[in-house]
């Protein structure tokens, strides 16, 4: 049986809990759950938010394909991912993996690969806003994503 | 032909998405960035960028500026990802 993936891309906030209910539901073949919530980080005290911008249809798109590939490659038992767009104030969550299995290597190693692929091929884009003032600015992308995402393609 | 912009080609143009017609002569992504950068100051001062800025055509990536644009109904154009 193909495994389907459950994306969703929302501004409203999530429930940890109640997402790992949602993908285990009455599945008795999981024994691992791997987790990774993505929190919107002070910076030092330098910001006050983070604002994610989206390509609407795309981004829900290619989260699905890098998801199945995920279940594929590792033979997953199921793989929920969020991502939120929208203002996100300093301690909130931004972005939900998680991938269950029959045992816990393929769990981390699911949620870790369709974390790496999020972050260089989901067309979503991140401004800062500055604590304080009325400034913000994008977001660089980081070669170091760009080399996390490199090392999946090396094990192939 | 329907173009999108996000992030901050989206802010710097002032424009989201627009509907243009495409002269016969521009035939792939790079002939589009060609014709971009020409159409006035503030389109040749961001699309002098072209190196880093990415494309998709139809919602999917591409790679290759010498990628057709035959059957593109949407050509997004934007920065580099930074979501997660």
């Amino acid at each position: 049986m193909t495994i389907e993936p459950i994306i969703r891309v929302q501004s409203d906030e999530f429930s940890v809990d109640e997402e790992v209910k949602q993908l285990t539901g009455e599945k008795a073949d999981i024994g691992a759950v791997v987790t990774f919530t993505g929190i919107c980080r002070e910076e030092g005290g330098r910001l006050s938010a983070l604002e994610l911008e989206h390509y609407p249809g795309m981004a829900e798109a290619e989260m699905t394909v890098f998801a199945k590939q995920a279940i594929e490659r590792f033979n997953l038992q199921g793989l929920l991912a969020i991502h939120r767009y929208g203002k996100i104030d300093v301690g909130k969550q931004i972005v939900l993996v998680a991938a269950a299995s029959r045992h816990r290597q393929a769990a981390f190693d699911g949620a870790n690969y369709f974390m790496d692929y999020l972050k260089t091929n989901a067309p979503f884009w991140k401004k800062e806003h500055a604590k304080n003032s009325e400034q913000s600015n994008w977001v660089s992308a980081r070669d170091a994503d760009d080399h996390a995402l490199s090392k999946w393609s090396k094990l192939d | 032909m329907k173009l999108v912009y996000f992030a901050w080609l989206r802010e710097r143009l002032n424009c989201g998405e627009e509907t243009v017609e495409l002269p016969s002569n521009v035939a792939n992504v790079s002939d589009l960035f060609t014709w971009l950068a020409k159409r006035d100051e503030l389109f040749a001062s961001v699309f002098e960028h072209a190196d880093i800025i990415q494309v998709a055509i139809n919602q999917k990536h591409v790679q290759d500026r010498s990628t057709s644009l035959e059957g593109a109904n949407e050509i997004a154009l934007f920065p580099p990802m930074t979501g997660g």
